[in-house]
C-alpha cells in the first residue's frame, strides 16, 4: 500500500494490516505480553485455590508434601533454568542473525523440556505406585486423607496445567526452529523467536514458583 | 524492544544467580524458621521470577507498555489473592 | 473516498462472494458478520427458553413444563445468553467491524487470530448446543458447585467445555483489541483524540484479557471434578464449595461490564452525533470507563453476601460496590450535559440510545440497593435480582447494541433501514422491556424467589404482566430482524455518511472497502468535533 521506500526484501516480511516492519514486531511483542497477562491469571486461579486450601489445612499440607521428591522436583527446576539460559541465547542469536546458533539452542531448549518432562512422568509414576492418584487409587496413610486429597488434585491439576504448556512449548519451538531453517528470519526480523522465548520464559516462571509451594513445604523435621 | 542486546555473559551470569538461588531456597527449606520458612521460599522465588522477566525476557529495556501490561498481569492476581483472602482469613465462628 | 454509495464500487461484500471467501476471510468486517450471524442465532435460542420460562410463570402452578425442565429452561437461558451472545455481542460484531475503521487501520493487528477466535466461538457453541440437545443442564448459568461438580445429573461436562472453549474466542477478540488500538492509530490519532467507543472497547478487552482466564481454569476445575469423582471443591473432603463462587464471581461481575461498557461507548457515539454536540467532559469518560473496568474487579463479593462468605468480607465487598457508581454515574451526567441545548435529532438509534440512558440508570441505582449488604439479605435470590440485571443486561447492554446496529447499519450495509418502522419498534422494545421486567422489581421486593417454576396465587397478575410485557418484548426483537432483511435488498442507499456523523469509519464508503480506507487518513482533530459556534450563541 505505502512505503514504497521500503526494501522488496523487508517488504515481504510485513503483513498487509502493518505499515511497516516496526510496527508489525512491536505488536507482535505486545500481543505475547497480552496473552502472559491472561496465563498469569490462568494459573493465578490455581494459585489462588493453592492458597486457600493452605491457608487452611497447613498442617495437612505440610504432612502430604512429604511425599514430594524433593531431589527430583530440584534438579527438574534446574532442567527448566538452563532451558531458559538456551532459549535466551537463541534470540540472543536471532539478534545476530546466526541462523545455525538459533537452531542448535532452539534444539537444546526443546531437548531440556523433554527432560523435565521425563523427570515428571517419573514422578507422576511414583505417584501412581504409591496410590497417590487421586479420583483414580488414592490411598493415604497418613491424617487426614480428605484434605490430602486436596493438596494432591492441587499437585496433579497444577503441574499437569504446567506440562500441557510445556509440551505446547516445544510444539511451538519446533515451529520456529523450521521457520529458521528455511530462512524466515533475518536480523531486522525475528520476533516471532523473540515472542515465543517470552512463553517458554514464563513456563519456566511458573515451576519457580511450583517447585517450593509444591515440594518444599515441610522438609525439615 | 530490539535496539538492546544484552551481552551473552550477562546471560551467564543471570544463569549462575538463578542456580545460586536455586540451591539457597532448598538450603533453606531444611533450615526450620517457622512460619518464615514460607516467607523465605517466596521471597526467594518473587526474586528468581524478577531475574528472569528483566533479563532473559528483556523487560528491563522494554517499552513502558510492556512494564504496564506485566505489571498489570500481577496486579490482576493480587487483587484476586487479597479479597478472596478477606473472606478465608475473617470466618469465624461464633 | 471516490464514487459515494454508489453500488458498483469494490467493497468488502462484493470482494468475492463463493463460502470459501467467507469462511477463510481474515477481513474483520466480514469476520464481524459471521459473528452477526451466529450470536443471532444464539440470541434466538435463548428466547426460545425465555419464552418457556414466561408462559410457564403464567399459571402459579406451573403446568407447561415440569420442575426439572423449567430448571433446564433458565440455565440454558442464561448459560446461551451471556456466554454465547451478550459477551461476543458488541466487540466481537460492532467491535470488530469499527475498531480498525474508526482509529484508520486496514484491519486488526492479528487478523487470523481473529478468525480462529470465531472459529473457536463455533466450537463452544457447538459443544453448548450439544449439552442441549443431549437433555440440556440444570444447574443454572453459575455453575454453583457442588452441584454442578456432583449432585446434577445434567450434561454440566459438555456445557463447561463449551463456555471453557468460548472464553478464549473472547481472550483473542481482547487482546487483539489492545494490541490494535495501541499499535495501529493513525497518524495524528493520540490517545485522547480515540472515539469513546474505542476507549470502551479498550477497557472492555482488559476485562476479557485478565478476567476471562480465571473463569476458564475454575470450569476446568468443576470438569475435572465431575468427571474423576473428586475435586478441590468437595466439602465431603474439606473442599470450599465457596472458593468456587470466588473464583466464578471474580469473572462474572466484570463480565457484566464487558457487556454494558461497550454499549456506553455506542450511546457516546450516538449521543454526540444525534445532538450534534461535542461530548460533555471528554477526559471523564475515557478515565469512567477505565476505571469501571478497574473498579469491577474489586467487587465481585457482593454476589455471595448469603452464601457463608464472612461477614468482614461481606461489608468490604459492599463498601467496595458503591465505587462502581461513580464512574457510572459520570456517563450519565456527561451524557445529559451533551444533550443541553444541542439539537437532537429523534432518529432511531438516538431513541435506543435514550432507551439506554433510562434503563442503565434505574438497573446501576437498584444496583446499589443490591449492593447494600442488609438490604441484600432481604432481596437476595429474589426477581428483585433478576430484574436488575435484566435492566442492565437488556435495558443496557441490548439497548446499547440495538443502537449500534442501527447507527452503523448504514456503513455495514451500505444500505438504510426504514426509520418509521424502526421508530416504531423502538418504541415496542422499550414499552415491552418496562412491562417485563418492572413487575419483577415488585415481584422480589415482595418475596417471590428466583428459579422455582411455581408460586404462591397472589403473585400471578404481576407475573401475568410480565408474560405480557415479554411477548411485546419479543415483537420488539421481531420486527428489526425482518426490516434489516428486507433493506439488504430493498433499502435505500445510505451513502457514505448519513447521519452528518464525525468519526474516521464515516469517511470512507459505504460498504468500505477491503482495506478500509483508499489513503491512510490523518487526524487533525478532536473526537466528536461538531460545529457549535451557531449554537453557542442560542
Ligand atoms: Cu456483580
Amino acid at each position: 500500500m505505502d512505503n514504497e521506500q521500503l526494501t522488496h526484501e523487508t517488504r515481504s516480511f510485513v503483513a498487509h494490516q502493518f505499515d511497516d516492519l516496526e510496527q508489525q514486531k512491536e505488536a507482535g511483542t505486545l500481543g505475547m505480553w497480552a496473552f502472559l497477562a491472561t496465563e498469569i491469571l490462568f494459573f493465578g486461579g490455581m494459585f489462588m485455590a493453592y492458597l486457600v486450601y493452605r491457608f487452611s489445612y497447613p498442617q495437612v499440607f505440610a504432612a502430604a508434601s512429604q511425599y514430594m521428591d524433593v531431589v527430583l522436583g530440584g534438579v527438574n527446576t534446574g532442567v527448566l533454568l538452563v532451558s531458559s539460559l538456551t532459549m535466551a541465547l537463541a534470540v540472543h542469536a536471532a539478534q545476530e542473525g546466526n541462523r545455525k546458533q538459533i537452531i542448535t539452542f532452539l534444539i537444546i531448549t526443546m531437548i531440556f523440556g523433554a527432560i523435565f518432562l521425563v523427570i515428571k512422568g517419573v514422578e507422576y509414576h511414583h505417584k501412581f505406585v504409591e496410590h497417590l492418584v487421586p479420583g483414580y487409587n488414592f490411598q493415604y496413610e497418613g491424617a487426614e486423607p480428605g484434605k490430602s486429597e486436596i493438596y494432591f488434585i492441587l499437585y496433579f491439576v497444577m503441574t499437569g496445567f504446567h506440562a500441557l504448556h510445556l509440551i505446547i512449548g516445544i510444539v511451538v519451538l519446533t515451529v520456529i526452529a523450521i521457520m529458521t531453517a528455511r530462512g524466515r528470519f533475518t536480523k531486522e526480523y525475528y520476533t516471532p523467536v523473540e515472542i515465543s522465548g517470552l512463553y517458554w520464559h514464563f513456563i519456566d516462571i511458573v515451576w519457580i514458583f511450583l517447585y517450593p509451594l509444591l515440594y518444599l513445604i515441610h522438609v525439615h523435621k | 524492544m530490539t535496539g538492546h542486546t544484552i551481552s551473552r555473559n550477562r546471560y551467564f551470569l543471570i544463569f549462575a544467580a538463578l542456580i545460586v538461588l536455586l540451591v539457597l531456597t532448598i538450603f533453606m527449606a531444611y533450615v526450620d524458621l517457622g512460619p518464615f520458612n514460607v516467607i523465605v521460599a517466596i521471597t526467594i522465588a518473587i526474586i528468581k521470577a524478577t531475574l528472569v522477566i528483566l533479563y532473559f525476557m528483556h523487560v528491563r529495556y522494554s517499552s513502558r507498555v510492556t512494564w504496564v501490561f506485566v505489571s498489570a498481569g500481577f496486579f490482576w492476581l493480587l487483587i484476586m489473592f487479597t479479597l478472596t483472602m478477606s473472606d478465608i482469613a475473617t470466618r469465624f465462628t461464633f | 473516498m471516490s464514487t459515494s454509495g454508489s453500488e458498483n464500487h469494490t467493497n468488502y461484500l462484493n470482494d468475492g462472494y463463493g463460502v470459501k471467501s467467507w469462511l477463510l476471510t481474515t477481513d474483520h468486517k466480514r469476520i464481524a458478520i459471521l459473528y452477526m450471524i451466529s450470536i443471532t442465532l444464539f440470541f434466538m435460542i435463548g428466547g426460545f427458553f425465555a419464552l418457556v420460562i414466561r408462559l410457564t410463570l403464567l399459571s402459579p402452578n406451573g403446568t407447561l413444563v415440569s420442575a426439572d425442565t423449567y430448571n433446564k429452561m433458565f440455565t440454558m437461558h442464561g448459560v446461551t445468553m451471556i456466554f454465547f451472545f451478550l459477551i461476543p455481542s458488541i466487540p466481537a460484531v460492532l467491535g470488530n467491524f469499527l475498531v480498525p475503521m474508526m482509529i484508520g487501520a486496514r484491519d486488526l493487528a492479528f487478523p487470523k487470530l481473529n478468525l480462529l477466535s470465531w472459529y473457536i466461538y463455533v466450537l463452544g457453541g457447538i459443544f453448548t448446543l450439544s449439552a442441549m440437545v443431549l437433555g440440556g443442564v440444570d444447574t443454572g448459568w453459575t455453575f454453583y458447585t457442588p452441584l454442578s461438580s456432583g449432585y446434577s445429573h445434567t450434561n454440566v461436562v459438555p456445557t463447561v467445555i463449551g463456555v471453557f472453549i468460548v472464553g478464549f474466542s473472547s481472550i483473542l477478540t481482547g487482546l487483539n483489541f489492545i494490541v490494535t488500538i495501541h499499535k495501529m492509530r493513525a497518524p495524528g490519532l493520540t490517545w485522547f483524540r480515540l472515539p469513546l467507543f474505542i476507549w470502551a472497547h479498550y477497557a472492555t478487552s482488559v476485562i476479557q484479557v485478565l478476567g476471562t482466564p480465571v473463569i476458564a481454569v475454575t470450569l476446568a476445575l468443576v470438569g475435572f471434578e465431575r468427571i474423576t469423582g473428586v475435586g478441590i471443591f468437595d466439602p465431603n473432603i474439606g473442599g470450599d464449595p465457596i472458593l468456587f463462587q470466588h473464583l466464578f464471581w471474580f469473572y462474572s461481575h466484570p463480565a457484566v461490564y464487558i457487556m454494558v461498557l461497550p454499549s456506553m461507548g455506542i450511546v457516546s457515539e450516538v449521543v454526540t452525533c444525534f445532538s450534534q454536540r461535542k461530548l460533555f467532559g471528554y477526559r471523564q469518560m475515557a478515565f469512567a470507563s477505565m476505571a469501571i473496568a478497574v473498579f469491577g474487579f474489586l467487587v465481585w463479593g457482593h454476589h455471595m453476601f448469603v452464601s457463608g462468605q464472612s461477614v468482614y468480607a461481606g461489608m468490604a465487598f459492599s463498601a467496595l460496590s458503591f465505587l462502581v457508581a461513580i464512574p457510572s454515574a459520570v456517563k450519565v451526567f456527561n451524557w445529559t450535559a451533551t444533550l443541553y441545548k444541542g439539537t437532537i435529532r429523534f432518529n432511531t438509534p438516538m431513541l435506543y440510545a435514550f432507551g439506554f440512558i433510562g434503563l442503565f440508570t434505574i438497573g446501576g441505582l437498584t444496583g446499589i440497593v443490591l449492593a447494600t449488604l442488609p438490604v441484600d439479605v432481604h432481596v437476595h435470590d429474589t426477581y428483585f435480582v433478576i430484574a436488575h440485571f435484566h435492566y442492565i443486561m437488556v435495558g443496557g447492554a441490548v439497548m446499547g447494541y440495538m443502537a449500534g446496529l442501527h447507527f452503523w447499519w448504514p456503513k455495514i450495509t451500505g444500505k438504510l433501514y426504514p426509520e418509521g418502522l424502526a421508530k416504531f419498534s423502538a418504541l415496542t422494545l422499550f414499552v415491552g422491556f418496562n412491562l417485563t421486567f418492572f413487575p419483577q422489581f415488585i415481584l422480589g421486593y415482595l418475596g417471590m424467589p428466583r428459579r422455582y417454576h411455581i408460586y404462591p396465587p397472589e403473585f400471578q397478575v404481576l407475573n401475568v404482566l410480565s408474560t405480557a410485557g415479554a411477548s411485546i418484548l419479543g415483537l420488539g426483537y421481531i420486527i428489526p430482524f425482518f426490516y434489516f432483511m428486507w433493506s439488504l435488498r430493498k433499502g435505500k442507499v445510505a451513502g457514505n455518511n448519513p447521519w452528518n456523523a464525525k468519526g474516521l469509519e464515516w469517511l470512507t464508503t459505504s460498504p468500505p472497502p477491503t482495506f478500509n480506507f483508499d489513503k491512510t487518513p490523518v487526524v487533525t482533530e478532536e473526537a466528536y468535533a461538531y460545529p457549535e459556534e451557531d449554537l453557542v450563541g442560542g
